[in-house]
């Protein structure tokens, strides 16, 4: 077994400190290092989404980042998203508008549209389909997706 | 559309109950089940189509490092010629148990053939590298035309074709022929004025679930096997792994976890036999994960197809005879959707003289497993495009020639039954009434194309109890795996009886010791039947609680009624007190109230769905885009409208992915050449508009509240009604899935 690495990064605002082999990818890390199961793994090459995380401001797959890269850098999770008691305005917006089903690419999509509306407040349609792209799901058509995320903009 | 005179509960759009654990990452899927001690399973697959396996030899993989065991075929009890009856219909044993570990030949391209525990996930995928497998390679069948010739290679060497009731001499690729006969199809014929006869090739689609297939299992000392997966339905997966190991199901618990999507794909099992076999090899509990290569290669598709369809009709449009030729794949072993394809071909119709055959083909690719409206869509994307181009050649409004023949309550279908009051005729009239089949379209190489489908649904089995909380709310127990807000739509149900909110119910999916047996979710039956489970279930508390009234009254039961969340007192005393307050006297009355409700009802409706779309077709890429879509469909009561509108929206954006992109491309040695989602290309949502989903409500008289199934007709239709909106934009008729750019550049003799 290769031997493991110390890293020490941000995670959700807190400062983590674990150990991974170098070819385990973050969303390894996250899930059976940290026991952080909100990103899921769908595909572990990059292809749906259900991975993603915001590392250093910068929406990336999790499964396509290795763990030791996130050394001094800052991730944030699906699990730091909600306060105590309330929730963030793009969840509630996903319950609201029933934009989900299953459920397993919702982590994903919520990462993918926080990224989306910390850098652009006020998407078009157009803008929040070609932003969500990246992120498959197979359930709802997208039609209630798009429309929780473009109400999420609006209720800000 | 929606009217909602009668119900406070039922037609409104509550917060469904597991929602924020999903939107904030707490809900456990299968994948995310850890236990102390765990070990990771991994599956060898065959790298060939088709090949007889000489040897295996698996000591360079048990000498790894961290390597606690391996599993072959020799580990699973000996199947014999055993038939099992799993719920799903007979299932020769043998070849499920093939299916999960290949014994003697390999059959396609990822077919599993061993297995491999270890300390770690990547320990276990370098031991597969290190087993063994010696194998003599066989010409593999790929096709249905192909494997149904005579002289084409056998998968089976003891399959004979069942036809009919009599069994053939000689071994064949065919395992069944069904025929259904209504009428005279000749004199039909004889009477039209008009026939067209067209041919179809439908290409092998996959679920296409985000969630890969995963299982945990744990052998305790006593004996006891627990499972903790994804799956459609825990009672299933009981069923299925105690025929597979021949183990008594009294000695397994099977924990259902949060599924991600399904679509009928997640009630075969493939690895949980196996993660239950290493459990038992190794005493500790074993993870055992597909990778989306694995879920593509190794687990059921939904078939390939041939088909051919004739139809007649007058020259005033109405329909004189059917005819329908339906080759339907059924990957390695015996069992494709070609019966539901044949109930559900020309079920929009109302036709006397119709003949349909149907062939059940064995070929070197995955099992097919169930796919949402498994075979109706295959055998909708001929019938539908045919019926279209008798309008056209007619002169008949599309929509006018199915309302002239629409199916209705009375008429028969050609595989026997009687319809009930069905909601054909209205969902034709809804998708004419809209504004978007008026909308003008005539720009260069638009086009707009209609088509209707059918699918019957089912009942079965489902159980559900109530526990009556002291503060006037309610947990209410089910079995039924939840994956698309199932919790909402039963809970709604019995919060109608009891005249409380949908938020006073605490929904449970539990596991196979916890709950009476109830059905796979699918066949659009959870919110159908455990949603009538759930009303016997509140039946069963309002009957109880009477009784606690009239304890409390000293009045005689028949004294007291329940309206509106209050029970009162008739004939004389004027007592009156509210189901949240008697809830808080249960022990002074007697103790504690729980309620059950069990049913296997044979009253499903069907439901049928016309939908409308408008393409744009790229005349120098072949590239076809959907610029409107309206899906309208009966859905006999919508309990909870948005999620109703989510399974319309959702199933008919997978059918436009197979009617545009989604396909199995094979090499000529049977290798599928695009295992992952980048290359599988299902629709991204920029790929996609709104898609307008529009609620009939035409009620079934099979339930309470007059719920029909929901989930699987929407992904009838969308093929067809694509084919037909390509041709109104370019003139020429698509008949091979998927009409993808090249095959429109060839159809458009551009290549």
């Amino acid at each position: 077994m290769a031997r493991r690495s110390h890293v020490q990064t941000t995670l959700n605002g807190e400062t983590v400190e674990f150990l991974c082999e170098p070819r385990q990818s973050l969303l390894e890390v996250l899930r059976d290092e940290l026991h952080l199961t909100g990103a899921k793994e769908g595909c572990n090459n990059g292809n749906c989404g259900a991975c993603s995380v915001i590392l250093d401001g910068r929406l990336v797959n999790s499964c396509l980042v290795l763990g030791v890269e996130t050394e001094g850098k800052s991730v944030e999770t699906i699990e730091g998203l909600a306060g105590p008691d309330k929730l963030h305005p793009i969840q509630d917006a996903f319950l609201e508008n029933a934009a989900l089903q299953c459920g397993i690419c919702t982590p994903g999509f919520i990462m993918s549209a926080k990224a989306l509306l910390d850098q652009n407040p006020n998407p078009t349609e157009h803008e929040v389909r070609y932003w969500l792209a990246g992120n498959l799901c197979r359930c709802t058509g997208y039609d209630k997706i798009v429309r929780a995320v473009l109400d999420a903009a609006a209720a800000k | 559309m929606l009217e909602n005179k009668e119900y406070k509960v039922i037609g409104t759009r509550p917060i469904r109950h597991d929602g924020v654990d999903k939107v904030t990452g707490r809900a456990l899927y299968g994948a995310d089940f850890q236990a102390a001690g765990l070990l990771h399973g991994r599956v060898l697959r065959s790298p060939h189509a088709h090949a007889r396996i000489i040897s295996i030899d698996t000591s360079r993989a048990e000498a790894l490092p961290g390597v606690k065991s391996v599993v072959t075929a020799k580990d699973l009890p000996d199947a014999g010629d055993k038939v099992a009856d799993l719920g799903e219909g007979a299932v020769n044993l043998k070849h499920l148990c093939d299916n999960i570990l290949a014994s003697d030949k390999v059959l396609y391209k990822g077919h599993a053939v061993a297995a491999v525990a270890a300390t770690n996930p990547h320990i276990a995928e370098e031991a597969c590298t290190r087993i063994d497998v010696e194998y003599e390679v066989l010409p593999p069948v790929l096709e249905v035309r192909q494997a149904m010739a005579p002289d084409a290679p056998l998968l089976h060497e003891h399959l004979k074709t069942a036809s009919m009731g009599e069994t053939a001499d000689e071994p064949s690729n065919v395992a069944s022929h069904l025929q259904h006969k209504l009428g005279d199809p000749e004199k039909g014929f004889a009477e039209a004025d008009i026939i067209i006869e067209r041919e179809f090739v439908t290409g092998t689609v996959h679920q296409g679930y985000i969630e890969p297939h995963n299982a945990t299992a744990h052998y305790n000392a006593d004996g006891q096997l627990t499972i903790w997966c994804s799956t459609q339905g825990a009672f299933t997966v009981r069923e299925q792994v105690a025929e597979i190991l021949q183990y008594p199901i009294s000695k397994i618990k099977v924990v259902p976890m949060e599924i991600g999507g399904g679509f009928g794909g997640k009630i075969s099992v493939y690895i949980k036999p196996v993660a239950a076999l290493l459990a038992k090899k190794t005493g500790k509990p074993v993870k055992v994960l597909m990778n989306r290569a694995d879920v593509f290669e190794g687990t059921g598709p939904t078939p390939a197809s041939y088909i051919r369809v004739k139809m007649g009709a007058t020259k005033e449009g109405k329909i004189t005879a059917a005819e329908a030729y339906l080759a339907f794949e059924a990957g390695a072993y015996p069992g494709s959707p070609v019966g539901p394809g044949a109930m559900c071909i020309f079920a929009p119709y109302s036709i006397e003289n119709v003949i349909i055959d149907g062939y059940d083909v064995v070929v070197n690719k995955p099992k097919t497993a169930p796919y949402r409206a498994p075979g109706a869509p295959n055998a909708a994307f001929g019938s539908e495009t045919v019926v279209d181009e008798i309008a056209e050649k007619l002169g008949i409004d599309p929509l006018e020639i199915r309302l002239l023949n629409a199916a209705k309550e009375g008429d028969r279908r050609a595989d026997g039954p009687v319809h009930p009051r069905i909601g054909c005729i209205e969902t034709v009239e809804a998708a004419k009434a809209h504004p978007h089949y008026t909308a003008p379209n005539g720009k260069k190489h638009h086009g707009r194309g209609v088509a209707s489908g059918y699918w019957f649904n089912i009942g079965l089995e489902s159980s559900v109890t109530i526990n009556v909380n002291s503060d006037g709310t309610i947990n209410l127990v089910e079995g039924s795996t939840d994956i698309g807000g199932t919790r909402a739509s039963i809970a709604m149900q019995a919060a109608e009886v009891l005249g409380i909110s949908a938020e006073s119910v605490n929904p449970s999916v539990v596991d196979t010791n916890s709950v009476g047996y109830t059905a796979v979710t699918g066949g659009s039956r959870t919110t159908y039947a455990t949603g009538y489970a759930a009303y016997e279930a509140a039946q069963d508390v309002k009957r109880q609680m009477i009784a606690r009234a009239a304890k409390l009254w000293e009045v005689d039961e028949a004294n007291v009624q329940f309206a509106d969340g209050e029970f009162s007192s008739i004939n004389g005393k004027e007592e009156q007190i509210s189901f949240r307050d008697l809830c808080a006297r249960l022990g002074e009355t007697g103790g504690p109230i729980v309620g059950s409700g069990t049913v296997n009802p044979g009253g499903a409706g069907g439901a049928y769905a016309t939908h409308v779309v408008d393409v744009a077709v790229d005349e120098e890429t072949g590239k076809v885009d959907i610029l409107r879509y309206t899906a309208v469909q009966d859905a006999g009561k919508a309990i909870h409208p948005s999620y109703v509108e989510g399974q319309i929206q959702g199933g008919a954006v997978q059918g436009i992915g197979w009617a545009l992109n989604e396909e199995y491309i094979y090499n000529a040695e049977g290798e599928m050449t695009n295992a992952s989602f980048l290359d599988y290309r299902m629709p991204t949502c920029l790929d996609l508009p709104m898609i307008d989903a529009v609620i009939v409500e035409v009620p079934n008289p099979g339930h309470p509240y007059g719920v029909r199934g929901v989930g699987e007709v929407p992904i009838v239709p969308p093929m067809a009604a694509i084919a037909n909106a390509i041709y109104d934009a370019i003139g020429v008729r698509m008949t091979e899935l998927p009409m993808s750019p090249d095959r429109l550049l060839k159809a458009m003799g551009k290549i």
